[in-house]
Protein backbone atom coordinates (compact mmCIF):
# COMPACT_ATOMS: atom_id res chain seq x y z
CA UNK A 1 0.00 0.00 0.00
CA UNK A 2 1.34 3.07 -1.01
CA UNK A 3 1.64 6.37 1.17
CA UNK A 4 -1.41 7.83 -0.72
CA UNK A 5 -3.47 3.98 -0.25
CA UNK A 6 -3.00 4.69 3.16
CA UNK A 7 -3.73 8.40 4.05
CA UNK A 8 -7.56 7.50 2.44
CA UNK A 9 -8.04 4.09 4.57
CA UNK A 10 -8.81 5.61 7.28
CA UNK A 11 -11.46 8.16 5.48
CA UNK A 12 -13.33 5.53 3.22
CA UNK A 13 -16.60 5.44 5.02
CA UNK A 14 -17.15 9.21 5.14
CA UNK A 15 -16.56 9.19 1.68
CA UNK A 16 -19.53 6.20 1.31
CA UNK A 17 -21.27 8.31 4.04
CA UNK A 18 -21.05 11.56 1.85
CA UNK A 19 -19.88 13.18 5.10
CA UNK A 20 -16.12 14.52 3.87
CA UNK A 21 -15.38 17.80 2.79
CA UNK A 22 -15.51 18.87 -0.40
CA UNK A 23 -11.79 19.52 -1.44
CA UNK A 24 -11.03 16.29 0.54
CA UNK A 25 -14.14 14.24 -1.32
CA UNK A 26 -12.54 15.34 -4.41
CA UNK A 27 -8.18 14.54 -3.64
CA UNK A 28 -9.74 10.86 -2.62
CA UNK A 29 -11.56 10.39 -5.53
CA UNK A 30 -8.58 11.79 -7.79
CA UNK A 31 -6.68 8.90 -6.49
CA UNK A 32 -8.83 5.90 -6.29
CA UNK A 33 -9.42 6.63 -9.85
CA UNK A 34 -6.04 5.67 -11.03
CA UNK A 35 -5.69 2.93 -8.34
CA UNK A 36 -6.68 -0.35 -9.36
CA UNK A 37 -6.29 -1.50 -5.93
CA UNK A 38 -8.39 1.20 -4.20
CA UNK A 39 -10.77 0.54 -6.57
CA UNK A 40 -11.22 -3.02 -5.75
CA UNK A 41 -11.19 -2.32 -2.10
CA UNK A 42 -13.52 0.37 -2.32
CA UNK A 43 -16.06 -1.67 -4.48
CA UNK A 44 -15.38 -4.50 -1.36
CA UNK A 45 -16.06 -1.96 1.55
CA UNK A 46 -19.02 -0.44 0.04
CA UNK A 47 -20.64 -3.82 -0.63
CA UNK A 48 -19.96 -4.95 2.65
CA UNK A 49 -21.69 -1.84 4.00
CA UNK A 50 -24.64 -2.29 1.85
CA UNK A 51 -24.73 -6.35 3.78
CA UNK A 52 -24.39 -5.21 6.77
CA UNK A 53 -27.35 -2.54 6.09
CA UNK A 54 -29.62 -5.63 5.31
CA UNK A 55 -28.00 -7.52 8.38
CA UNK A 56 -30.38 -9.35 11.23
CA UNK A 57 -29.54 -12.41 13.22
CA UNK A 58 -30.33 -15.59 12.56
CA UNK A 59 -32.51 -16.51 15.45
CA UNK A 60 -36.04 -15.68 13.97
CA UNK A 61 -37.87 -12.73 16.01
CA UNK A 62 -40.69 -14.59 18.60
CA UNK A 63 -44.12 -13.52 18.50
CA UNK A 64 -46.03 -11.69 21.15
CA UNK A 65 -47.86 -14.03 23.52
CA UNK A 66 -51.45 -12.82 24.00
CA UNK A 67 -50.60 -11.86 27.43
CA UNK A 68 -47.97 -10.10 27.09
CA UNK A 69 -49.85 -7.81 24.10
CA UNK A 70 -53.10 -7.14 26.82
CA UNK A 71 -50.44 -5.95 29.02
CA UNK A 72 -49.10 -3.64 26.38
CA UNK A 73 -52.17 -2.90 25.43
CA UNK A 74 -53.44 -1.91 29.03
CA UNK A 75 -50.05 0.37 29.77
CA UNK A 76 -51.18 2.16 26.93
CA UNK A 77 -54.41 3.04 27.48
CA UNK A 78 -53.42 3.81 30.86
CA UNK A 79 -51.28 6.28 29.32
CA UNK A 80 -53.47 7.99 27.06
CA UNK A 81 -56.14 8.31 30.26
CA UNK A 82 -53.37 9.99 32.56
CA UNK A 83 -52.54 13.05 29.80
CA UNK A 84 -55.93 13.56 29.07
CA UNK A 85 -57.05 17.14 30.46
CA UNK B 1 -39.61 2.08 8.55
CA UNK B 2 -38.43 5.46 7.66
CA UNK B 3 -37.63 8.72 10.01
CA UNK B 4 -40.84 10.29 8.76
CA UNK B 5 -42.75 7.35 8.81
CA UNK B 6 -41.92 6.78 12.44
CA UNK B 7 -42.67 10.63 13.60
CA UNK B 8 -45.89 9.98 12.36
CA UNK B 9 -46.33 6.51 14.09
CA UNK B 10 -45.22 8.61 17.15
CA UNK B 11 -48.70 11.24 16.77
CA UNK B 12 -51.05 8.74 15.96
CA UNK B 13 -49.98 6.81 18.90
CA UNK B 14 -50.35 9.70 21.09
CA UNK B 15 -53.61 10.44 19.31
CA UNK B 16 -54.89 6.89 20.60
CA UNK B 17 -54.77 5.02 17.20
CA UNK B 18 -55.50 1.30 17.70
CA UNK B 19 -53.94 0.74 14.35
CA UNK B 20 -50.62 2.89 15.26
CA UNK B 21 -50.64 0.17 18.58
CA UNK B 22 -50.59 -2.50 16.38
CA UNK B 23 -48.64 -1.98 13.67
CA UNK B 24 -45.85 -0.21 16.48
CA UNK B 25 -46.01 -3.38 18.69
CA UNK B 26 -45.34 -5.77 15.35
CA UNK B 27 -42.64 -3.65 13.84
CA UNK B 28 -40.67 -2.47 17.38
CA UNK B 29 -40.59 -5.78 18.87
CA UNK B 30 -38.92 -7.46 16.37
CA UNK B 31 -36.41 -4.42 15.54
CA UNK B 32 -35.98 -4.24 19.51
CA UNK B 33 -35.60 -8.21 19.48
CA UNK B 34 -32.93 -8.08 16.67
CA UNK B 35 -31.10 -5.50 18.73
CA UNK B 36 -30.83 -7.05 22.08
CA UNK B 37 -30.30 -10.41 20.40
CA UNK B 38 -27.11 -8.96 18.62
CA UNK B 39 -25.96 -7.25 21.91
CA UNK B 40 -26.98 -9.75 24.88
CA UNK B 41 -26.42 -13.22 22.20
CA UNK B 42 -29.28 -14.80 24.78
CA UNK B 43 -32.54 -15.32 23.10
CA UNK B 44 -34.45 -15.21 26.33
CA UNK B 45 -32.49 -11.89 27.25
CA UNK B 46 -33.26 -10.59 24.44
CA UNK B 47 -37.00 -11.47 24.14
CA UNK B 48 -37.26 -9.85 27.54
CA UNK B 49 -35.29 -6.56 26.56
CA UNK B 50 -37.64 -6.22 23.15
CA UNK B 51 -40.89 -6.88 25.80
CA UNK B 52 -39.70 -4.51 28.96
CA UNK B 53 -38.80 -1.35 26.56
CA UNK B 54 -42.26 -2.33 25.07
CA UNK B 55 -43.74 -1.65 27.98
CA UNK B 56 -41.74 1.42 28.85
CA UNK B 57 -42.43 3.10 25.86
CA UNK B 58 -46.18 2.41 26.72
CA UNK B 59 -45.93 3.61 30.20
CA UNK B 60 -43.54 6.66 29.46
CA UNK B 61 -44.71 7.79 25.85
CA UNK B 62 -46.75 10.72 27.12
CA UNK B 63 -42.87 11.95 28.12
CA UNK B 64 -41.83 11.92 24.73
CA UNK B 65 -41.39 15.90 23.90
CA UNK B 66 -40.36 15.46 19.90
CA UNK B 67 -42.21 13.07 18.18
CA UNK B 68 -39.39 13.19 15.96
CA UNK B 69 -36.92 11.41 18.36
CA UNK B 70 -39.50 8.58 18.82
CA UNK B 71 -36.64 6.00 17.46
CA UNK B 72 -33.68 7.63 19.22
CA UNK B 73 -35.88 7.24 22.60
CA UNK B 74 -37.07 3.94 22.16
CA UNK B 75 -33.44 2.54 21.58
CA UNK B 76 -31.85 4.41 24.10
CA UNK B 77 -34.29 2.64 26.85
CA UNK B 78 -32.92 -0.64 24.49
CA UNK B 79 -29.77 0.23 25.25
CA UNK B 80 -30.35 0.81 29.17
CA UNK B 81 -31.93 -2.16 29.60
CA UNK B 82 -29.41 -4.61 27.64
CA UNK B 83 -27.10 -3.03 29.95
CA UNK B 84 -29.06 -3.97 33.00
CA UNK B 85 -29.14 -7.74 31.40
CA UNK B 86 -25.62 -8.06 30.71
CA UNK B 87 -24.58 -6.01 34.17
CA UNK B 88 -21.35 -4.33 33.23
CA UNK B 89 -21.44 -1.51 30.42
CA UNK B 90 -21.25 -0.95 26.57
CA UNK B 91 -19.44 2.22 27.07
CA UNK B 92 -16.14 0.50 28.35
CA UNK B 93 -14.73 -1.11 25.34
CA UNK B 94 -12.59 -4.20 26.45
CA UNK B 95 -11.12 -5.07 23.56
CA UNK B 96 -10.29 -1.97 20.62
CA UNK B 97 -10.09 -2.96 16.52
CA UNK B 98 -6.61 -1.22 15.24
CA UNK B 99 -6.75 0.42 11.86
CA UNK B 100 -3.55 -1.24 11.03
CA UNK B 101 -4.92 -4.88 11.53
CA UNK B 102 -7.69 -3.90 9.08
CA UNK B 103 -5.38 -2.76 6.39
CA UNK B 104 -6.08 -4.97 3.17
CA UNK B 105 -1.98 -4.72 2.98
CA UNK B 106 0.18 -5.52 5.90
CA UNK B 107 3.68 -4.15 5.33
CA UNK B 108 6.13 -5.76 3.01
CA UNK B 109 3.17 -7.40 0.96
CA UNK B 110 3.05 -5.62 -2.20
CA UNK B 111 -0.16 -7.26 -3.79
CA UNK B 112 -3.66 -6.66 -2.77
CA UNK B 113 -5.39 -9.85 -1.91
CA UNK B 114 -8.77 -9.75 -2.34
CA UNK B 115 -11.83 -12.18 -3.09
CA UNK B 116 -14.53 -11.63 -5.83
CA UNK B 117 -16.90 -9.12 -4.60
CA UNK B 118 -18.83 -9.05 -7.95
CA UNK B 119 -21.95 -11.04 -7.58
CA UNK B 120 -22.16 -9.30 -4.33
CA UNK B 121 -24.68 -7.72 -2.55
CA UNK B 122 -27.36 -9.74 -5.15
CA UNK B 123 -26.40 -13.27 -4.18
CA UNK B 124 -26.80 -12.72 -0.36
CA UNK B 125 -30.41 -13.52 -0.57
CA UNK B 126 -29.47 -16.78 -1.61
CA UNK B 127 -26.55 -17.75 0.14
CA UNK B 128 -26.96 -18.94 3.54
CA UNK B 129 -22.98 -19.27 4.20
CA UNK B 130 -22.58 -15.83 3.71
CA UNK B 131 -25.44 -14.81 5.99
CA UNK B 132 -23.87 -17.52 8.62
CA UNK B 133 -20.32 -15.64 7.72
CA UNK B 134 -21.87 -12.06 8.34
CA UNK B 135 -23.93 -13.70 11.54
CA UNK B 136 -20.20 -14.37 12.85
CA UNK B 137 -18.39 -11.42 11.92
CA UNK B 138 -21.13 -9.10 13.50
CA UNK B 139 -20.83 -11.27 17.10
CA UNK B 140 -17.28 -11.25 16.58
CA UNK B 141 -17.13 -7.48 16.91
CA UNK B 142 -16.20 -6.13 20.06
CA UNK B 143 -19.20 -4.81 21.93
CA UNK B 144 -19.12 -0.79 21.14
CA UNK B 145 -18.44 -1.27 17.90
CA UNK B 146 -21.10 -3.75 17.67
CA UNK B 147 -23.38 -1.26 19.33
CA UNK B 148 -22.66 1.59 16.96
CA UNK B 149 -23.13 -0.74 14.15
CA UNK B 150 -26.64 -1.85 14.57
CA UNK B 151 -27.60 1.65 15.55
CA UNK B 152 -26.12 3.41 12.16
CA UNK B 153 -25.48 0.83 9.70
CA UNK B 154 -28.80 -1.60 10.60
CA UNK B 155 -31.18 0.85 12.57
CA UNK B 156 -29.86 3.82 10.20
CA UNK B 157 -30.09 6.34 12.83
CA UNK B 158 -28.04 9.28 12.40
CA UNK B 159 -23.95 10.00 13.77
CA UNK B 160 -25.81 12.14 16.54
CA UNK B 161 -28.46 10.06 17.71
CA UNK B 162 -26.05 7.08 18.11
CA UNK B 163 -23.93 9.26 19.95
CA UNK B 164 -26.51 10.23 22.36
CA UNK B 165 -28.02 7.00 23.04
CA UNK B 166 -24.75 5.46 23.88
CA UNK B 167 -23.10 8.86 25.82
CA UNK B 168 -19.87 9.14 23.02
CA UNK B 169 -18.50 11.57 21.16
CA UNK B 170 -19.75 11.75 17.41
CA UNK B 171 -16.16 11.06 16.29
CA UNK B 172 -16.02 8.26 18.63
CA UNK B 173 -19.03 7.02 16.59
CA UNK B 174 -17.95 7.44 12.99
CA UNK B 175 -14.02 5.94 14.13
CA UNK B 176 -15.89 2.79 15.00
CA UNK B 177 -18.01 2.66 12.53
CA UNK B 178 -15.94 2.78 10.22
CA UNK B 179 -13.71 0.08 11.72
CA UNK B 180 -16.31 -2.28 12.78
CA UNK B 181 -17.09 -1.61 8.84
CA UNK B 182 -13.64 -2.66 8.07
CA UNK B 183 -13.57 -5.48 10.40
CA UNK B 184 -16.91 -7.27 8.96
CA UNK B 185 -15.13 -6.39 5.59
CA UNK B 186 -11.97 -8.23 6.29
CA UNK B 187 -14.15 -11.32 7.82
CA UNK B 188 -16.81 -11.50 4.61
CA UNK B 189 -13.41 -10.98 2.46
CA UNK B 190 -12.28 -14.28 4.51
CA UNK B 191 -15.03 -15.85 3.71
CA UNK B 192 -15.49 -15.26 0.15
CA UNK B 193 -11.69 -16.43 -0.32
CA UNK B 194 -12.69 -19.46 0.88
CA UNK B 195 -15.83 -20.48 -0.74
CA UNK B 196 -17.05 -20.33 -4.46
CA UNK B 197 -19.34 -17.45 -4.90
Amino acid sequence: MNRDCSSIFALLSGYLDRDLPPVECAELEQHIQSCAPCVAFVDSLKKSVQLGKGYAPASDVPALAPETKQKLQEAYQRMLAARKP
Amino acid sequence: MNPSGDTQLARDLLNGSPEAFDHFVEAYNAKLFRYSYAMCHQREDAEEVAQETLLKVFQNLDQLQDPERLKPWIFRIAKNACLMKRRKSVFAPKEELSLDELRPFKDGEQRLQIADWGPLPDRAAQDSELRLALDSAVADLPDLYRAVFLLRDVEQLSTEDAAEILGISNDAVKTRLHRARLALRQQLDEHLRGATV
